[in-house]
């Protein structure tokens, strides 16, 4: 098997100051179909393209950010063998019940300590229909409304110590590391990101004083011509755009950075390499941070730092 | 439409704002800078501001950045206000915090 371990990231858990505004921008404009609502009020969505039950979860709150990101592992023994190992390593662990998230097995829940919670799961229900998986077709209708990326793709989190976050995915977790942004010293990192597949990242993290802080939600899209798409949706709906659309020095991505209603960060992207686990890392040096962040620009904009929730 | 004007107290200046935008929005429109802008959709907290004086409609924002007793002394988040009279602002939120931190102490933050 090419693939083993740690397979992708499975879902993300997005706090929202009002559902209604939310399920309007995610499920109309975003595009993104909803497949359910829970009894705690939760909201459900996949990518059109994606094969499991869902990827993203809403739930209203009264402040913006993230509450978990969770990755999909290979096997239940796979799920066990982390467990312990993250308990070895001496970071707390806990298991949410099966059934919590719609169609979701048992999930291990880490705090990890740039302060974000790190999910891992075995079990998710299919949303394989038969359209989807016999004699498919290349797209569909659900494939064109909306922004309606692909897939969800990766997360950009914000907190402290990522240095410890990274010796942690890599010891335990087998992500391997694709780029890093180091700062004026030359040695400690600004920024780092993580691949456990072979795309350019899965995970990426940024340094920053408060911990557990969202910088954005990334989701797949198949060209630099949907890009552009995205920002005349965007546009169209009065989204309120940070950035983009441009590209970044960081894996190559073509990117727009936009703001749901409730002010996360989320983005859309296309392109960006492909990785194998013998990758010897970029390494983006503290005098071309501008470059490696905004390609075109050449300088980061106050709120690439700052902006978060 | 109408408009209301919103005295900055740390700078002075006045500006002209529609009573059916945000005052975010007023300012950006203007292509104003008093107002660090963020998300402008009510999370982010950056431009957050303490109304002095007048009236304004608030519309859901994050706790995070505007606490219950913060509310009662008029602290608001400016991308989620509307001014239903002329204003009097102070400017609390500030860019440039995170980005002097990174340089100083990558650990702490301090
Ligand atoms: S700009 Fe983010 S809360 Fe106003
Ligand atoms: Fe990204």
């Amino acid at each position: 098997m090419g693939m083993t371990g740690v397979l992708r990231p499975g879902h993300a858990a997005i706090r929202v100051l009002d559902m209604k505004e939310a399920t309007h921008f995610y499920g109309e404009v975003l595009g993104l179909i909803e497949v359910g609502r829970d009894s705690y009020g939760r909201v459900y969505y996949r990518a059109w393209d994606e094969r499991d039950h869902h990827s993203i979860v809403l739930r209203e709150a009264d402040s913006a950010g993230i509450d978990f990101f969770g990755f999909k592992v290979d096997s239940v023994a796979t799920l066990d063998r982390l467990e312990a190992e993250t308990q070895a390593y001496g970071l707390k662990t806990s298991r949410v019940p099966a059934g919590d998230l719609l169609q979701t097995g048992e999930r291990v829940r880490v705090e990890i300590v740039s302060g974000h919670t790190i999910e891992l799961y075995a079990e998710k229900g299919k949303a394989n229909s038969p359209q989807m998986v016999d004699n498919p077709p290349p797209w569909n209708s659900e494939s064109e409304r909306g922004i309606a990326p692909i897939r969800l793709d990766h997360a950009l989190l914000y907190g402290p110590d990522i240095e410890k976050v990274q010796d942690y995915f890599v010891k335990v977790l087998g992500f391997y590391l694709t780029e890093q942004i180091l700062m004026e010293d030359g040695k400690t990192q600004l920024a780092i990101w993580l691949a456990c597949s072979n795309k350019a990242h899965d995970i990426a993290f940024v340094r920053h004083h408060e911990p557990n802080k969202l910088h954005h939600v990334s989701f797949l899209l198949d060209t630099w011509e949907k890009v552009l798409r995205a920002a005349d949706i965007m546009s169209m709906n009065k989204i309120s755009i940070d950035m983009g659309p441009t590209r970044h020095g960081v894996t190559r991505g073509t990117t727009i950075y936009a703001f749901d209603p409730s002010g996360n960060r989320f983005e859309t992207f296309s392109g960006g390499y492909q990785t194998y686990p013998d990758w010897d890392p970029l390494t983006w040096t503290w005098d071309e941070v501008g470059a490696a962040v905004y390609y075109h620009d050449r300088a980061l904009n106050p709120a690439f730092l700052e902006v978060v929730t | 439409m109408g408009k209301h004007t919103v005295h900055f107290v740390d700078t002075g200046e006045s500006l002209a704002c529609s009573d059916t935008d945000n005052l975010l929005r007023s300012m950006e429109k203007l292509g104003r800078k008093g107002i660090p802008v963020g998300c402008r959709n009510g999370g982010c907290g950056v431009c957050k501001v303490q109304v002095l004086g007048g009236s304004c409609e608030r519309r859901v924002m994050s706790r995070a950045h505007v606490g219950i007793d913060e509310e009662a002394q008029g602290y608001a988040l400016a991308c989620r206000i509307i001014p239903t009279s002329d204003l009097s602002v102070k400017v609390i939120g500030k860019m440039g915090r995170a980005f002097a931190s990174v340089h100083t102490n990558p650990s702490t933050g301090e």
